[in-house]
C-alpha cells in the first residue's frame, strides 16, 4: 500500500479533515491558531496535488491515479476516482486558488474566522472530488455538497443583499442538479452501472440522448452560467466576500464547463450535435449581449461577474464547434479565466478593504496613491481583454480559430469580444486608476502590503507564464482532448 | 418463545404504572429509568431471538420475520431517544409524570403488534393500542386549550379513519372469507382483479392507511396535532409511529393485497403527488416550526409512497430506508425544538432560531445537518433516501413521476434553507433563546444528527439490511 496509490483521496480528504480541525479551533479569540493552520493545510494540499502533475503520463487518454472500491453495492455505486489531462489542470487550479484565498482572508475576515476558513477548505476537497469522480453518484454527491459551504459563505460574510443572493444561488443550482440526477438514474437502468466510463460507451437513441442532454444542460448551464440562467451569478458575486468570489469565478464556474466535457459530449454525442445550434447561439448571446451589459455596470464586482459570463460563453462556444482547437481553446480559456478573474476579484477586494465601496464612481486617480497596485491591475485588465502575451489571449485565439473552421459568422460574432472586452475592462481601469485623485478617501489610500503583493505576484506569474509559454498546458490535455473529440464525433445511434 | 419482547414490554409498562404511584415527584427519575431499561431489555430479547426466516405463531396471528425484528429494533431506538429528549421538557412544564412513559411504552407495544401482525385483527389491535396511547399523550397537558383541541381533532379524525379501515377490512373479509393475511392473499389470487367488493374494500383500506401515514388528501390532522401537542409528544408521534405505519402498509398492502397492485398503484400515485405538492408548498407559508415540520412530514410521506407504489421489492426496500431516515431526521428536528425551549418559553417560532450560530455554533451546525438532510442535499442521509425512492420509480419507467418528485424537492429545499438562514445569517434578537438543556440530551442529539452524516460509508450496508428484511415478505 503506497501513498502514491491514494493521492486523489488524499487531495480530497486532507482539506476536508483539515477544515474540520480548523472548525474545532473555536471562536474568534482563537483566530491566531485557525489562520496558520488553514494556510498550512492548504499548502500541504497544494503539494499533495503536485505529484499528480509530475507523475502524469500525457500520452494516454486512460484514467490515471485510479482508485476503485465498492460503496453502495445494491445500486452498484462505487468510490471510483481517476483523472485525465482535462481534470488534472482543474485540480491544480483548485489547490492553487485555495491557498490564495486563504492568504487573502488573513486580515479582512475578522468575524467567525474559523468557520470561514473551514468552509473554503471543505469546499476545496469537494471540488477536487468533483473533478476526479468517475462514478456518477459520487460526482453528484461532491457536486451538491459544495452548495452547502458556498451557501453559508455568501449568506454569512456577504454584503447587504447577501441572503437573497445566497438563497437564489442555492435554489438555482439545486434545480438544475436534480434533473441531472434523474438522468443519471435513467442511465443506470440502461447500463446497470453508475460508472461514467460505462455511460460513455452506452448506446442510446436520439430522443433519449436529446432528453438526457437537456437534463445535463439544466445542471451545467446554471453552473457555467449560460444566458439566460445566469442571473444568480452577479447577485452571488456582488454579495460574496472576496474569497467567495474568487472561488466562484475561478473554479465553480468551471465545473459546469467540465460537466459538458465529462458528461454531455461523450455520453450524448448525437444529442450534442442535434442541439449544437442552441449551445452556439446561447454562447454567442453570452459573448455579445453580456459583454454589452458589462459595459454599463457601475459596480466593479458586477462588471467582472458579467465579464466572467462572457468569457465562459467563449468556453462553451469552443466546446460545441467540435474541433480540437475549439475544445483546447475552451480549456485554456477556463484555466486562464481562473487566474484572471480570481486576480481581478482579489484586486477589487484590495480596494474594497480600504474604501468599503465597489462603485466605480467612488474612485479615480488611484494610481497616484497606489502605483504598484495599479501596475498589477493593469496586467490583469490586459489579460482580461485578451492581450497577446497574457493567458487570456491563447484561449480566445484558439476558440476563434476553431470557430472559423466551423462557420465564419461564429468567428465574427465571437471576435467582437476583443472589442467589448477591451472596452469594458479598460474603461473601468481608466475611471478607477487614472485621472486626478477623485476625493479625500482616495487621497488617503496606501499601496499594497507584502501579503497582498504575494498573492498578486503569484497570479501575475501564472498569467504571464501561461500567455508566453502555453505548451505545457496544451501538452497535458492534448491526448485527452483528442480522445474526447473522437467520442464526441462517433455516433451512438 | 414467540412474542417475548411484546410480553416483556407490556408487563413492564403495567409494572411501571403501579410503581410510579409510590414515587414522590423528586424520585420520578425511577419511572424514567425503568422505561428506558424496558426498551433496552426488549432490544436484547429481540436481538436474541432475531428471526432469520419468516415463521408464524398463535395460529397465524403473529409473524416473526426479519422485517418485524428489524423494525422493532428501530422502534425501540426511536422511542429511547424520544424519552431522553422529552424528560427535561416535561419537568419544566409540570408534566413529568410516570404516565407519559407508560403511555409511550403502551404505544411501543401497539407498534410491535402492528409490525408482527399476521391477521387483520392483530393489525387492528396494535393500531388501536398505539392510537389510543397517542390520543392520551396529545392531551397530556390538561390545562392547555390548544393541546386539548388537538387531541379532540386527532381522536375524532382518528376514529373515523379507524372506522374506514375496519369497514374496508370487513369488505375484504366478505370477498375472501378470511381475516388471515396470508389466506387473504391466496384467496385474492383466485379472484378476478376487478371484483367490485374487493376494490371497494381496497379503497377504504387505502383511505385508512393514508390517514395513519398523514398523506394528502387525508393529511388535515397532521399540522394541527403536531402544532397543538406538547413538543415532547410531537417528537414521539413523528418518529416511531411512522415506522409502524410503514409496517402497516407492508403487512396489509404488500403482504395481503399485492395482487391488486394495478388497482392501488394509481391511487398511491395521486396521493404521493398531492402529498409532495401540498406538503412542500404549504410548508413555505408557515412561521411556526412545528407546523412547518408537520407539512414537511406530509411531503416526506409523499416521497415514501413513491417507493411503495413502484410495487417492486427494490421499491419496498427503498421505502423502508426512507422511513427510517425520515424518523431519525424528524426526531432530531423536534428534539432541537425541545432543547431550545425552556420553562415558560416554547421555541416554536422560526424567529426563535435567529442567530443561533452566534450563541451555540454546535447546535446550529446540528440543525443545519438536519435541515439539509431533510432537503435531500448530499452528503447527508436524506439524499440517499431520496435517491433510492427515485431510482425505484425510474426502474418501473415512471420517469415523469421522478421529475415531478425532484422538482417538489427543490420547492421543499426553500423552507429548510429558511431555517438555516435564520440560524446563520440573522442576528440575535432580545428575545432569543438561551438553551440550558441537560447534558445527556445534548449528547444524544449530537449523536442523532451526526448519524445522518456518519452513515455515509455504510449506506450500502443499511440498504442491504433493508432489502434482506423485505425479502421475507415478498
Amino acid at each position: 500500500m503506497m501513498l502514491a496509490d491514494y493521492l486523489l483521496s488524499l487531495a480530497i480528504w486532507l482539506p476536508i479533515a483539515g477544515g474540520v480541525a480548523v472548525l474545532a479551533t473555536g471562536g474568534d479569540d482563537r483566530a491566531h491558531v485557525a489562520r496558520p493552520l488553514a494556510l498550512a493545510i492548504s499548502i500541504l494540499t497544494f503539494f499533495a496535488t503536485l505529484p499528480l502533475y509530475t507523475g502524469f503520463n500525457p500520452h494516454t487518454a486512460t484514467m490515471q491515479f485510479v482508485e476503485d472500491a465498492p460503496w453502495i453495492e445494491a445500486l452498484a455505486i462505487r468510490y471510483h476516482l481517476g483523472i485525465d489531462g482535462i481534470s488534472l489542470l482543474l485540480i491544480l487550479l483548485t489547490s492553487f486558488s485555495t491557498v490564495l484565498v486563504i492568504v487573502s482572508a488573513w486580515i479582512v475576515i475578522q468575524k467567525k474566522v474559523a468557520q470561514y476558513l473551514a468552509a473554503f477548505l471543505i469546499m476545496e476537497g469537494l471540488m477536487i472530488g468533483v473533478f476526479s469522480a468517475l462514478d456518477a453518484i459520487l460526482f453528484y454527491v461532491f457536486w451538491e455538497a459544495m452548495l452547502v459551504p458556498m451557501f453559508i459563505i455568501i449568506g454569512l460574510w456577504g454584503g447587504a443583499n447577501r441572503i437573497y443572493a445566497a438563497i437564489k444561488f442555492f435554489l438555482y443550482t439545486f434545480i438544475g442538479s436534480v434533473l441531472m440526477l434523474v438522468a443519471f438514474i435513467y442511465l443506470y437502468y440502461q447500463s446497470n452501472s453508475f460508472e461514467i466510463l460505462t455511460f460513455h460507451a452506452l448506446k442510446l437513441g436520439l430522443t433519449e440522448q436529446v432528453l438526457i442532454f437537456l437534463a445535463f444542460l439544466a445542471a451545467f448551464a446554471v453552473k457555467v452560467p449560460m444566458w439566460p440562467v445566469h442571473t444568480w451569478l452577479p447577485d452571488a458575486h456582488v454579495e460574496a466576500p472576496t474569497g467567495g468570489s474568487v472561488i466562484l469565478a475561478a473554479i465553480m464556474l468551471k465545473m459546469g464547463a467540465y460537466g459538458f466535457l465529462r458528461f454531455s459530449l461523450p455520453i450524448t454525442p448525437d444529442g450534442s450535435h442535434e442541439l449544437a445550434w442552441l449551445m452556439i447561439a446561447l454562447s454567442l448571446v453570452a459573448v455579445v449581449y453580456i459583454g454589452l451589459v458589462a459595459l454599463v455596470q457601475e459596480d466593479m464586482k458586477k462588471l467582472i461577474a458579467y465579464s466572467s459570463i462572457a468569457h465562459m460563453g467563449f468556453v462553451t462556444l469552443g466546446f460545441f464547434i467540435f474541433n480540437a482547437q475549439g475544445i483546447e481553446g475552451g480549456l485554456i480559456q477556463m484555466i486562464s479565466h481562473g487566474f484572471v478573474s480570481g486576480a481581478l476579484f482579489l484586486c477589487v477586494g484590495v480596494l474594497y478593504d480600504r474604501m468599503h465601496s465597489r462603485l466605480i464612481k467612488d474612485y479615480g486617480g488611484v494610481a497616484n496613491r497606489m502605483p504598484v497596485f495599479a501596475s498589477f491591475l493593469m496586467l490583469f485588465a490586459m489579460a482580461n481583454a485578451g492581450l497577446p502575451g497574457t493567458s487570456g489571449f491563447v484561449g480566445e485565439f484558439l476558440v476563434i480559430l476553431g470557430s472559423f473552421q466551423a462557420n465564419g459568422w461564429y468567428a465574427f460574432a465571437a471576435a467582437t469580444t476583443l472589442i467589448f472586452g477591451a472596452a469594458y475592462t479598460l474603461w473601468m481601469y481608466k475611471r478607477v486608476i487614472f485621472g486626478t485623485v477623485a476625493n479625500e478617501h482616495v487621497a488617503t489610500l496606501n499601496d499594497i502590503d507584502a501579503r497582498e503583493a504575494v498573492f498578486l505576484t503569484a497570479l501575475a506569474i501564472a498569467v504571464l507564464v501561461m500567455g508566453l509559454w502555453p505548451q505545457p498546458f496544451l501538452d497535458t490535455m492534448h491526448t485527452s482532448v483528442e480522445h474526447l473529440l473522437k467520442q464526441a464525433m462517433t455516433s451512438k445511434l | 418463545m414467540p412474542a417475548a419482547p411484546e410480553i416483556f414490554v407490556f408487563s413492564m409498562a403495567c409494572a411501571i404504572l403501579v410503581i410510579d404511584l409510590f414515587l414522590s415527584d423528586s424520585r420520578r427519575v425511577v419511572s424514567y429509568a425503568l422505561a428506558q431499561l424496558t426498551l433496552i431489555g426488549a432490544a436484547v430479547l429481540t436481538l436474541n431471538g432475531f428471526a432469520t426466516t419468516g415463521s408464524s405463531a398463535f395460529e397465524g396471528m403473529f409473524i416473526a420475520d426479519p422485517l418485524a425484528d428489524t423494525l422493532k429494533l428501530a422502534i425501540y431506538g426511536l422511542a429511547f431517544f424520544a424519552f431522553v429528549y422529552s424528560r427535561g421538557y416535561l419537568r419544566d412544564r409540570g408534566m413529568y409524570r410516570g404516565e407519559y412513559f407508560v403511555l409511550g411504552l403502551f404505544g411501543v407495544v401497539g407498534m410491535m403488534v402492528m409490525v408482527s401482525a399476521g391477521h387483520f385483527l392483530t393489525l387492528y389491535l396494535g393500531l388501536e393500542l398505539l392510537s389510543l396511547s397517542l390520543y392520551a399523550m396529545v392531551a397530556f397537558q390538561r390545562d392547555s386549550a390548544q393541546a386539548t383541541e388537538a387531541a379532540m381533532k386527532y381522536f375524532v379524525l382518528g376514529a373515523i379513519a379507524s372506522g374506514m379501515l375496519l369497514y374496508g377490512l370487513s369488505m375484504l373479509y366478505g370477498a375472501t372469507g378470511s381475516l388471515e393475511i396470508a389466506a387473504v392473499r391466496q384467496a385474492i389470487a383466485g379472484l378476478s382483479s376487478d371484483d367490485i367488493i374487493l376494490i371497494f374494500g381496497l379503497v377504504f383500506v387505502i383511505g385508512g392507511l393514508a390517514f395513519k401515514l398523514g398523506a394528502a388528501p387525508f393529511h388535515m390532522w397532521v399540522p394541527d396535532v403536531y402544532h397543538g401537542a406538547p413538543t415532547a409528544v410531537t417528537l414521539y408521534i413523528s418518529s416511531a409511529p411512522k415506522v409502524a405505519a410503514f409496517a402497516l402498509v407492508m403487512r396489509l398492502l404488500i403482504g395481503g393485497l399485492e395482487e391488486l397492485s394495478a388497482s392501488w398503484q394509481p391511487m398511491l400515485m395521486i396521493m404521493a403527488v398531492l402529498s409532495m405538492g401540498i406538503g412542500n408548498v404549504l410548508a413555505i407559508a408557515q412561521d411556526n416550526i412545528k407546523r412547518m415540520l408537520a407539512y414537511s412530514s406530509i411531503s416526506h410521506m409523499g416521497f415514501f409512497l413513491l417507493g411503495i407504489l413502484s410495487a417492486t421489492p427494490n421499491g419496498y426496500g427503498s421505502a423502508m430506508f426512507y422511513v427510517l431516515v425520515y424518523a431519525v431526521m424528524s426526531l432530531g428536528a423536534f428534539g432541537m425544538v425541545v432543547l431550545l425551549s425552556r420553562a415558560g418559553f416554547e421555541a416554536e417560532k422560526l424567529e426563535d432560531f435567529r442567530g443561533l450560530n452566534q450563541r451555540h455554533p454546535w447546535l446550529a451546525f446540528l440543525m443545519l445537518l438536519l435541515m439539509f438532510s431533510m432537503a435531500g442535499v448530499p452528503p447527508t442521509a436524506g439524499f440517499y433516501a431520496k435517491l433510492l425512492v427515485i431510482q425505484s420509480i425510474v426502474r418501473v419507467d415512471l420517469v415523469w413521476l421522478a421529475v415531478v418528485a425532484v422538482l417538489f424537492a427543490v420547492i421543499g429545499a426553500y423552507y429548510y434553507l429558511r431555517v438555516v438562514k435564520f440560524m446563520y445569517f440573522d442576528d440575535v434578537r432580545e428575545t432569543a433563546i438561551v438553551p440550558d438543556g441537560a447534558r445527556d440530551m445534548r449528547v444524544f442529539l449530537s449523536v442523532n444528527a451526526l448519524a445522518l452524516l456518519a452513515v455515509l460509508p455504510w449506506v450500502g450496508t443499511i440498504v442491504d439490511l433493508c432489502s434482506r428484511a423485505i425479502q421475507a415478505i415478498s
